[in-house]
């Protein structure tokens, strides 16, 4: 079993705008089952990080505990991380974020992670539009305790085990619209050309863009009559669109004919192009992608694509009013301006 | 496009980019692995049985194989393939007895082998087994051809050499030595099934400009220089040398003279550097020797002073080259410059002579003299002489002459059993899965990260007074070991099983040279477009599956591809298998199952 990366690369892979190759955006080589959608998922992030030239010092992966919640040792191994406890990785984003408003923030967790032990983090997080990605790797199991069903496994799908889910599953994507989140979508694991540009689109979002991935546990979850097995997902999915995603920095070399793509700005001068959109959707209105997500459900079908954004979205920082300056990097000084300054603040109170 | 025909033998042949290359189509990652294990004698026979001269070829190979190494296309050197070849000879165990055991039951069959380098030699040791008699005539009075008279001992010892020429003759061959064959008519009337030619090119170009005639005392051609040193009929050089011509025998002809008492010795090439014919680490010996490489400039005359050569004078020219990359050599205008000698080699070029062979027996020559010959079976057009080596169709190397020598033994043996030499048996192959259990492979597959390890030389102070001192000391073990260990195992294949993929992108995710792509077929150059990295090299293969369920295809780029298994180790299915693929080229030699020890 190999357990070191061969240090070579493709000799045509020419390093990005900071001078990095792909392979600065590893990690070490995945310990997880052959075969597991989360490593599909690193990949991704790896490609979408390595092409919008994130120089890795700036951004922060976070995460609980769960097989998913392991992958960020797998990818950006030189960027910052924290591998928090169960469920906890939504507070300890909100601290670090608080406490240094310049990094990009990569949350990754499970389903389980999210939907069960999690809920409570995961809500506040989304209702306060805390700055970050928040992917979900969601195999409808707990892969790391061996395949027990997870709260949002499908109602009826069947388990390795041959038992049948007798409760219903959490949207995590209907629950983060009902909660006002600003950037929803769902993606799979098997389909990089969606997600790539899902989770760069995801990181020039200002504010909670939460990230539901599809991801096959191939080990415990990946039978026949599971809902989250390769096959199954791919013979059920429909896309809201087709999805791009064009940083600021790059002029739009292709060609996109103007009656069929709908563009969106955004805050930071990047834009996302949707094309072959469903007439009855509207991506920048909440409750035509809660219809939208309901009739595929309604079908049986796994609706992948952006699902809504807010394209005027605030985060947690502009709401409290926060200085410019990172918290962290204020002086003795600024956070503490000394007598006279308290002497004014408490007659202000008196 | 179709899905790749994996079952071609061409197809996994040419992913093991060596072994492609070679001439004699050595398996070389098989050897180099015996060499990691220790196995030095196991890794001789393999060569050896391909090669025939493994501590020649060790030593002095032109290494076709080298330029070709995957390594060198993920990094900036290939494997020192060559050298580890002299590790592998240098340490062998006791051998013979792995040979085929002289005498050998008789076939009734007679052949006469003319010449007694390379290509007769091997000729000679691949059908002597089968049982012939075999006769083999050569000039001078040991066998090796320009492998003894023209390496110089320096760059080949002649301990190695007689010790590999001997393994063949041993073998019970007839030699008549000292012999030169002066009538083909004489050998054809003699009662020989069939004859083959392997006396090589060994007419070295003259150069009779203005001044020849008083100084040619003083003016010798190259390989008449370095054959009469091999057998020390000269062993003395003027101070001043200048030795003309760019290729391998100037460089070893200026060698040479440093070591016969040339103080100042001269290169003078007439073309720019970069179209000088020796190859790099020949001109890199050199200099390092002290000797100074003039180019661009062509000689205009010997100059003579009191009946005696003073020196030459040489023209100022640069490159020029059209279109077509045709060159000419454009005078500069500057002043001519004048070298001074004792001596001058000329080195420029060598050409097939038969004058021996009688123009009205049925052998027919074509352009520059050289036989016309069927390029696979090596047969003249009259059917019982074959030809092969230098003397088949121009000067090469030692490699190529062996390689011809196992053709044309094939030839001989089918012509000899009445059969069409054309009914060739298909090359031998074989694939073993290298699965040992689940991650586990019998092979290393680790990849080494290490550069090309230097091979030490001999200090210069005691090399340059004494031409038989060997200049290059080969590896010791431990560098042997870890230059064996940059070996990326190309014979190793990724196999890939379409009905088994469940298209979860596991092996493209891992693969470190992202070779792997899945996408919708279509045109080869459109594929190589829209690959997860773009597939320029046009020369390497793309392998392509049937169509998989979502009604893409796989396709894996063959060009940096590690041979690491990782994709097979990621692979939930065992979609992808690792399997070493063997392939052996048809000798006669390997026909009766002797000597198969791989
Ligand atoms: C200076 C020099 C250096 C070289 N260095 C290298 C090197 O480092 N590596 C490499 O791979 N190659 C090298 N070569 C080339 C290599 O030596 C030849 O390509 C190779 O030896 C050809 O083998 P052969 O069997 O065809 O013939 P040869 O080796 O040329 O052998 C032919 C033999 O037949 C004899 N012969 C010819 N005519 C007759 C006749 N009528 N009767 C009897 N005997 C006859 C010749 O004297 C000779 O002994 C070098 C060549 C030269 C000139
Ligand atoms: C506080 C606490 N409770 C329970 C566990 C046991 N546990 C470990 S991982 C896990 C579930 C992981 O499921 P998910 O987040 O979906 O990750 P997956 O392995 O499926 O990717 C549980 C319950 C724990 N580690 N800590
Ligand atoms: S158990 Fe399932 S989720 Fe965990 S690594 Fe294996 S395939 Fe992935
Ligand atoms: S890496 Fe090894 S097997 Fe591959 S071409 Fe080079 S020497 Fe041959
Ligand atoms: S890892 Fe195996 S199953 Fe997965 S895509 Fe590759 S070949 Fe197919
Ligand atoms: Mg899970």
């Amino acid at each position: 079993m190999s357990y070191l990366k061969p240090k070579f690369h493709h000799p045509s892979l020419k390093p990005n705008k900071v001078g990095f190759i792909k392979s600065d955006y590893e990690g070490v080589i995945s310990t997880l089952c052959a075969g597991c959608g989360h490593d599909s998922i690193s990949g991704a992030i790896i490609q979408a990080c390595y092409e919008t030239s994130i120089e890795p010092h700036k951004l922060a992966k976070l995460s609980g505990i769960g097989c998913s919640s392991k992958t960020p040792t797998y990818f950006l191994s030189n960027s910052h991380g924290f591998n928090s406890v169960h469920g906890r990785m939504p507070s300890i984003t909100t601290g670090a974020n608080m406490a240094n408003k310049d990094l990009i923030y990569l949350g990754v967790s499970g389903d389980g992670d999210t939907a069960a032990i999690g809920m409570g983090q995961f809500v506040h997080a989304i209702r306060r539009n805390l700055n970050m990605v928040y992917i979900v790797m969601n195999n409808g199991c707990y892969g790391l305790t061996k395949g027990q069903d997870s709260a949002t496994a499908d109602f009826g799908s069947i388990s390795k085990a041959g038992s049948s889910n007798p409760y219903p599953g959490i949207d995590l994507c209907g629950l983060a619209l009902e909660l006002n989140a600003t950037f929803v979508g769902r993606s799979f694991s098997g389909d990089k050309t969606q997600l790539v540009p899902m989770i760069k689109a995801a990181m020039a979002h200002p504010g909670f863009a939460f990230l539901d991935v599809i991801s096959p546990c191939v080990t415990f979850n990946n039978n026949k009559g599971s809902t989250r097995s390769y096959s199954h997902v791919r013979a059920h999915i429909e896309e809201t669109s087709l999805f791009d995603f064009v940083p600021h920095q790059d002029e739009i070399t292709v060609d996109y004919d103007e009656g069929t793509v709908t563009k969106l700005e955004l805050f930071d001068g990047s834009s996302i192009h949707l094309s072959k959109l469903a007439p009855e959707w509207d991506p920048t209105d909440r409750f035509s992608a809660v219809n939208r997500l309901h009739a595929a459900k309604s079908k049986g079908n796994v609706l992948t694509g952006l699902y809504y954004i807010d394209v005027e979205s605030e985060d947690l920082h502009v709401k409290i009013n926060t200085v410019d300056k990172p918290l962290n990097k204020l002086t003795q000084e600024e956070l503490c301006p000394g007598q006279s300054q308290l002497d004014v603040i408490n007659d202000s109170f008196r | 496009m179709k899905p790749t025909n994996i079952k071609d033998p061409e197809y996994f042949h040419k992913v093991v980019d060596c072994q492609y290359a070679c001439p004699a189509h050595t398996p070389v990652p098989e050897y180099i692995r015996l060499i990691a294990a220790q196995k030095y004698t196991e890794a001789f026979m393999i060569n050896w049985e391909s090669n025939v001269f493994p501590g020649v070829l060790g030593r002095t190979c032109d290494r076709p194989c080298e330029p070709a190494c995957r390594r060198g296309r993920v990094e900036e050197e290939p494997v020192a393939i060559c050298r580890l070849k002299r590790v592998a000879a240098d340490n062998k165990g006791e051998v013979k007895h792995l040979m085929p055991q002289a005498p050998f039951p008789s076939n009734g069959k007679k052949v006469a082998l003319i010449g007694g380098g390379p290509a007769s030699l091997t000729a000679a040791r691949d059908l002597a087994p089968l049982g012939y008699e075999l006769h083999l005539y050569d000039e001078w009075g040991k066998g090796g051809g320009m492998m003894r008279t023209q390496i110089p001992a320096f760059r080949l010892p002649e301990a190695v050499l007689d010790e590999e020429v001997n393994f063949v003759l041993d073998m019970g061959i007839h030699t008549h030595f000292n012999t030169f064959v002066d009538s083909m008519k004489e050998i054809l009337d003699k009662d020989y099934d069939a004859v083959f030619v392997g006396t090589g090119a060994p007419k070295g170009r003259s150069l009779e400009i203005e001044g020849y005639e008083e100084a040619k005392d003083n003016i010798h051609i190259g390989i008449e220089f370095l054959a009469s040193v091999a057998f020390e009929h000269k062993e003395s050089v003027g101070k001043k040398v200048i030795v003309l011509g760019g290729g391998n025998t100037a460089m070893d002809c200026c060698r040479t003279s440093k070591r016969l008492g040339g103080k100042e010795v001269t290169v003078v090439v007439r073309s720019p550097r970069q179209d000088m014919k020796a190859s790099p680490w020949e001109i890199e010996d050199a200099e390092r020797e002290d000797i100074i490489i003039h180019n661009n400039m062509p000689p205009k005359r010997f100059v003579v002073e009191n009946g005696k050569l003073k020196g030459v004078i040489f023209g100022k020219v640069r490159a020029e080259y059209d279109e077509n990359g045709k060159r000419k050599l454009i005078p500069t205008g500057e002043p001519d410059m004048m070298i001074e000698a004792d001596d001058v080699i000329v080195a420029i070029g060598q050409d097939n002579a038969f004058p021996w062979i009688e123009k009205d027996i049925g052998i027919e020559f074509g352009k520059w003299n050289v036989p016309v010959l069927d390029k696979v079976t090596f047969q003249s057009t009259l059917d019982k002489v074959f030809f092969g080596g230098d003397a088949a169709f121009g000067p090469e190397n030692v490699i190529t002459a062996v390689a011809h020598g196992h053709q044309a033994a094939v030839s001989i043996d089918l012509f000899c059993s009445g059969k069409s030499v054309n009914e060739r048996l298909a090359p031998m192959t074989n694939l073993i899965s290298q699965k040992m259990g689940i991650h586990e492979w019998t092979y290393d597959n680790h990849i080494e990260s290490d550069l090309r390890y230097l091979v030490p030389h001999e200090d210069k102070n005691i090399s340059l007074k004494d031409r038989k001192v060997e200049v290059e000391l080969g590896f010791d073990l431990g560098i042997g070991f870890k230059e064996a260990q940059r070996c990326l195992n190309c014979d190793v294949q990724t196999v890939f099983t379409e009905d088994l993929c469940i298209e979860c992108d596991a092996c493209v995710d891992v693969c470190p040279t992202d070779c792997i792509t899945f996408t919708n077929n279509g045109e080869e150059q459109d594929l190589r477009s829209r690959l997860n990295a773009p597939a320029e090299n046009m020369t390497q293969d793309l392998y392509v599956s049937d169509t998989l369920l979502t009604t893409r295809v796989m396709i894996k780029d063959e060009d940096v591809c590690l041979h690491c298994g990782l994709c097979s180790e990621r692979c939930p299915t065992e979609a992808w298998d690792m399997v070493k693929y063997l392939y052996n080229t048809t000798k006669t030699y390997t026909k009766n199952g002797k000597g198969d020890c791989c």
